[in-house]
């Protein structure tokens, strides 16, 4: 319940956040809404020596168009993108999957770009990013670099950031015109997503014409269900989804923790993909 | 001009407690400090099993703010083995129990080494720089490879890991029954660990005052006055310096029915430095160390005709005692051994129960304590029973029940129960489930062969509450007695003190205790203060655990206040100058009877009597009046639940649709906190089934380790419950309660399994285990489907 | 160390902390705020539960240096005057709690709650207060205090 001792650097510009991080090397850790790192810090389960708090950085938080893209500032909370006005217009999946995340107070600090860049494939946020073909910016010492976010998702809690790179900001293609459902599978409302499936889907004169599917906690990172997405173009029924749905779990390689077992989860994913497709298109 | 007075027993009153509850003015033992207050950590085993081969705390001795640091072998002296009251058989095994393991850790979190700093944040880091070293053992986790030759085992110098066998066979002998039994039906259940997972984290202060030897320890625990008597004997310090205070305490559910290494080293420390001192846990912590219910493999078997007849029942437990033996840990599966025939008669019982040592957190008293494991066998075998014999699962409990006119019934456990009215429960609860509808409804979805099933679960029991008579006590070989004590006291301003022995964490004895006293007294409820939880201004009692507060220590309440009544008649009579006998006594006044001019009230009699001016002769000066109640007989709360629930079939997920309660406690002190206490116990008994258990690993290594992998329900994880009460005096006293603790979570459990069992067994589904989770349900079917095809 | 300056429950607190000082210990040893409590170490419980600028957090999830030129209120100020609020009310007519430790938590919760929803249904009342445990009461008293406290408001 105790956090080891760090130091703590609270920088007033971006600038000043990457000269932070540059010079914290490997053992800084940027403290956005602080939901993710304040519960490895209480558990001892991370040693940063220096923490630099973004929290006071300007123009790192809100919600602005940028012709067909949305810029989501990294350090909008949960609450903030579900009850924003432009995400729910042109990111749907995103407003309606932020509102599954964790409960009302943990969203009220958390922030997107914290839950980004955390990149914890059991979060729900990297794999809707995923699913809209969004892309991370981040700001380094050599200037700004824009991640695709197919990209960005390494490994198992580690991103494409550098230790000296701050997320500033989420570009998200607008989804106008798509069906979207988050289904998140979980024991009870406050725990992790055993699976998630997050879907787009573009219909054409009542086919799917288009689906994107990614998956949470279906491997070390999110996964888009490339084989699933292939199988549905061109579904026109539920029977047609529930087919192409069976290979959602296709090159997934999922955990075995106390939740479910990986075959369970392989399981699920071909369940849910094919609910979440079917609300998606509304068809279901 | 007669007084009409309202009753209090039986009114939904808003409770005393509340108010400072409410804004924060609390005082939980982590709130409480002292000037100089050090904080104490302690540094605890990764291992489940291992020999600690050294364990130095001098480098904790550098870090900054850092008062002292002990090894177990530093302590030793001076602390004696920690203490189980309830050595159930005459030869069990009883092992050694250091507060700080010396020489060997027997399970994931057993306290190795104590730090004593300035603040937690100096404390917490100071374990860090403690070297110990550990040499690993073989972890005994399995309790039937547990009992095998060549097992390792937990505790090498006793030379076995079985810490007793106990058995009870009453009526027939059960291999004569079977042999005349038309069916017979052999289930195994796995009752698993639970953490019990009080709001509250256990904390302890103990502030010294070196100069007398006087200590007083602030503990969040359910038994201040049985705590003070066992820390007296592992500690040294003499009981009359010793004084044990419950502040605030934030739920116990039988967690804090306990003597705990932390508060035996509290003192320890608190001795040694001459200062005072804090613990307290968090919560993962707790996970390791605050002890664990349920743990046991239970097979039952029943034999009964082919009309349903019940013949006999033979049940062999299996209980998962952890590593050490804690307060009464190989007594709780006794409290069940009576249990297990529930409602129903029969003519031969059979019961075995074998405690078994593992390498894990022990396991003690959770929430009904042996009668939700009892509860659950009978019951999910009955609903196996049924779907053998073909036959409704409500009618064949309506077949073997005992009839409402056949109470009082001696059961063939051996125990009496008073009263009861089964039918008229199980009527209430099918009327308000809509039974047959929802049946209905169930055969149509089966017909459909939808995804989604209905199923409908039934649960009756009943249960042995207020405990306890203390010679049925001594004769289950329980080291103390059942009794509770009270004390009523009238002040000379008429304002009424209840002193009792019970120590609430949550139930509200305030607020009923000062009902009941209001009653007998004919004072106002606000006139009444309760008084609880400090040895020293409440120096006698017995604490609370199992639901035994109402009904023996609120009717220790009555007792005493009528004793008060009676000596104040005494004075009044010498008042007014007439006899006891021609005396009225109501609405707090006593008048003489066809002369109603003629009274004297209870506050001025209080008054009289402190003055003493004008007492009878010979008469002591006070009306106050204390009572030790010891219960001739347990009473036998009882009830029929009903659970609907939805079974998607192609998740495995199981939703509650509804659920309805029907209890019968008997008479109702506050119907509101009566309702209250049936709501939380329906939660965690739901939890129990669907959501909750204690995880290890092959190493003993706890895998639900944190609230966020143990899945503790909130508000949006369970159903909004249907409660009612049906209402049968208890005829063993005289207040006609029963108690209601732990009614709800001994029912619910069993209820929600067999609902979800019922909607699967057209499946070709027979069990599912707890807790049912939705891979488990999936697991289940799976089989099934395999095994039709 | 760190300088801060923070308003608690009305009064301005001008401090030297640690960094990592965990905004529930502040509160709770620096200030003697005990009403606000602790009851786990995952952000799961709630227990501990404050308003801080305007909405609520979790006190253990949040630094004090977090919490540097904020405005927090506890359970502690929500009565200054001794006045329960209509959730307090609510709470007690209804025995909404019964040990009374995660009630501090569910108030400010449950407050946040009514503030974003004023007429919320049963339903969104579960789901509002999903980050906030009671082992006591089941929870059904108190999703009915709140949705009382909610029709409180619609008459007055």
């Amino acid at each position: 319940m105790i956090p080891p001792a760090f130091d703590y650097a609270r920088p007033g510009s971006i600038e000043e956040a990457v000269r932070a991080l540059a010079d914290g090397g490997e053992d800084a850790k940027v403290l956005a809404g602080g939901q993710s790192l304040l519960p490895l810090l209480r558990m001892r389960l991370a040693f940063p020596e220096l923490v630099v708090d973004v929290g006071r950085v300007p123009g790192l938080s809100g919600v602005r168009e940028d012709g067909d893209t949305l810029v989501i500032g990294a350090m909008t909370t949960h609450h903030d993108v579900i009850h924003d006005p432009l995400v729910r217009r042109h990111a749907g999946l995103l407003a309606a999957a932020t509102a599954t995340v964790a409960d009302p107070a943990v969203r009220h600090r958390g922030t997107l770009g914290g839950s980004l860049a955390h990149a914890d494939p059991a979060g729900d946020l990297p794999a809707v990013v995923l699913a809209l073909d969004a892309e991370l910016v981040a700001q380094g010492p050599g200037g700004r670099r824009v991640i695709p976010a197919r990209e960005f998702f390494v490994d198992y809690l580690q991103s494409a950031l550098a230790p000296d790179e701050l997320l500033t900001e989420v570009r998200v293609p607008k989804a106008d015109g798509w069906g979207f459902h988050y289904e998140k599978f979980h024991r009870v409302a406050q725990s992790w997503a055993i699976v998630g499936v997050a879907a787009l889907v573009r219909r054409d004169d009542g086919h799917i014409a288009e689906a994107r599917v990614a998956l949470t906690n279906m491997g070390a990172t999110p996964l888009r269900a490339h084989a699933a997405e292939e199988a549905l173009a061109g579904a026109g029924d539920a029977e047609a989804v529930a087919r192409a749905a069976q290979e959602a779990a296709d090159g997934t390689h999922p955990a075995q923790d106390t939740s479910a077992s990986p075959e369970y989860r392989a399981h699920l994913a071909r369940v849910l993909t094919g609910r979440a497709v079917l609300t998606a298109a509304g068809m279901g | 001009m007669t007084e009409t007075v309202a009753r209090e027993v039986g009114r939904a009153r808003p409770r005393k407690e509340d108010a400072h509850l409410l804004t924060g003015q609390t005082s939980w033992t982590d709130n409480i400090t002292a000037s100089g207050l050090l904080h104490i950590a302690l540094l605890r085993s990764p291992m489940a099993h291992a020999r600690l081969t050294r364990v130095d705390v001098s480098p904790a001795l550098e870090r900054p703010g850092v008062v002292a640091a002990f090894s177990g072998a530093d302590l030793a002296d001076g602390l004696s083995s920690m203490p189980c009251v309830w050595p159930v058989t005459e030869d069990i095994v009883m092992p050694d129990h250091p507060p700080l393991a010396v020489d060997e850790v027997r399970h994931a979190g057993d306290p190795v080494a104590v730090v004593v700093a300035r603040d937690r944040y100096a404390a917490a880091d100071a374990l860090e720089a403690i070297e110990v070293d550990y040499d690993p053992l073989p972890p005994v986790l399995d309790l039937e490879s547990a009992l095998a030759d060549g097992s390792p085992l937990v505790h090498s110098d006793k030379g076995t890991n079985r810490c007793y066998t106990w058995p009870l066979k009453t009526g027939e002998d059960f291999d004569a029954v079977r042999a005349r039994a038309e069916v017979s039906v052999r289930r195994r259940y796995h009752q698993q660990r639970l953490i019990p997972n009080a709001m509250e984290p256990r904390a302890v202060v103990v502030t010294p005052v070196a100069a007398s030897g006087e200590y007083t320890l602030y503990s969040s625990t359910q038994i201040p006055h049985i705590l003070r008597v066992l820390l007296a004997m592992v500690t040294g310090i003499p009981e009359h310096k010793l004084r044990v205070i419950a502040p605030d305490v934030g739920g116990g559910f039988g967690s804090k029915l306990q003597v705990y290494a932390e508060e035996a080293l509290a003192l320890a420390v608190a001795r040694r430095l001459g200062r005072p001192v804090k613990w307290t846990e968090s919560r993962s912590e707790g996970f390791l160390t605050t002890h664990h219910g349920r743990g046991m493999i239970q097979d039952i078997e029943i034999a009964a005709k082919s009309d349903g007849t019940l013949l006999g029942l033979k049940v062999d437990l299996l209980a998962d005692m952890g590593a050490y033996l804690m307060l009464i840990t190989p007594g709780i599966p006794l409290l069940g051994a009576f249990m297990y025939p529930g409602i129903y008669k029969m003519d031969a019982y059979d019961f075995t129960c074998t405690g078994v040592f593992t390498n894990r957190t022990p396991t003690d008293a959770y929430r009904g304590a042996g009668r939700p494991e009892a509860t659950f066998a009978i019951e999910r075998t009955m609903d196996e029973l049924a779907a053998e014999l073909g036959m409704d699962p409500v009618e064949l409990r309506r077949r073997n029940w005992i009839r409402h006119e056949e109470f009082p019934y001696t059961a063939i456990a051996g125990l009496t129960y008073d009263s009861g009215n089964y039918e008229a429960a199980t009527a209430r609860a099918l009327e308000l489930f809509d039974y047959d509808k929802l049946r209905a409804e169930q055969a149509d979805r089966n017909a459909r062969g939808d995804t989604v099933r209905l199923g409908i679960g039934v649960s009756t029991y009943t249960e042995m509450c207020g405990l306890a008579p203390s010679r049925i006590l001594r004769d289950l070989r329980y080291a103390a007695g059942g009794w509770e004590a009270a004390t009523v006291r009238v002040l000379p301003t008429g304002k009424v003190e209840v002193v009792t022995g019970t120590s609430p964490h949550g139930q509200g004895h305030v607020t009923c205790w000062s009902q009941i006293a209001a009653d007998v007294l004919g004072v106002p409820f606000e006139d009444v203060e309760v008084v609880h939880g400090d040895t020293k201004a409440a120096p006698q009692g017995m604490d609370t655990y199992g639901s035994r507060s109402l009904v023996v220590g609120g009717l220790a309440v009555h007792h005493a206040a009528n004793k008060v009544v009676d000596k104040a008649r005494k004075v009044a009579a010498h008042l007014l100058e007439a006899s006891e006998q021609d005396l009225e006594f109501t609405g707090g006044v006593f008048s003489v009877k066809g002369s109603p001019e003629a009274r004297r009230t209870l506050q001025e009699i209080a008054f009289e009597t402190f003055s003493s001016h004008d007492l009878p002769d010979g008469m002591e000066p006070t009306i106050n009046a204390e009572h030790v109640l010891d219960p001739d007989t347990f009473s036998y709360p009882h009830g029929t639940h009903l659970c609907a629930v939805e079974v998607d079939t192609e998740t495995g997920q199981s939703r509650i649709r509804s659920y309805v309660s029907v209890d019968d406690v008997g008479k109702v002190i506050n119907p509101m906190i009566v309702e209250g206490q049936v709501h939380g116990g329906l939660a965690q008994g739901i939890a129990q089934a669907l959501f909750e258990e204690a995880v290890y690993d092959d190493e003993g290594n706890l895998l639900s380790g944190t609230m966020a992998d143990y899945l503790v329900p909130s508000a949006a994880d369970l159903p909004e419950f249907v409660t009612d009460r049906t209402e049968t005096p208890a005829t063993s006293n005289a207040l006609g309660v029963k108690g209601v603790g732990e009614a709800g979570t001994i029912a619910s459990t069993p209820a929600v399994v067999n609902a979800i069992v019922d909607a699967l067994r057209p499946l070709g589904v027979q069990d599912v285990p707890m807790p049912c989770t939705p891979e488990r349900v999936w697991r289940a079917l799976r089989s099934a489907q395999e095994a039709r095809s | 160390m760190t300088h801060i300056t923070v308003k608690v429950d009305g009064t301005t607190y001008e401090d030297k902390v640690e960094p990592r000082l965990l905004l529930v210990h502040y509160l709770r040893d620096r200030l003697g705020l005990t009403g606000t409590p602790v009851g786990c170490d995952t952000s799961n419980c709630g227990a501990c539960t404050v308003d801080l600028d305007g909405t609520s957090v979790k006190s253990c999830s949040v630094l004090a240096v977090q919490a540097d030129g904020g405005e927090v209120t506890t359970v502690q100020g929500l009565a200054p005057d001794g006045e329960l609020t209509r959730l307090q009310r609510a709470f007690h007519e209804g025995h909404a709690l019964q040990c009374g430790y995660c009630t501090p938590g569910m108030i400010m919760a449950a407050r946040d709650l009514l503030r974003e929803n004023p007429h919320p249904t049963a339903e969104e009342v579960r789901l509002g207060l999903e980050g906030n445990l009671c082992r006591c009461t089941g929870y059904q008293n108190i999703v009915r205090a709140v949705l009382a406290a909610s029709e409180q408001e619609v008459t007055a």
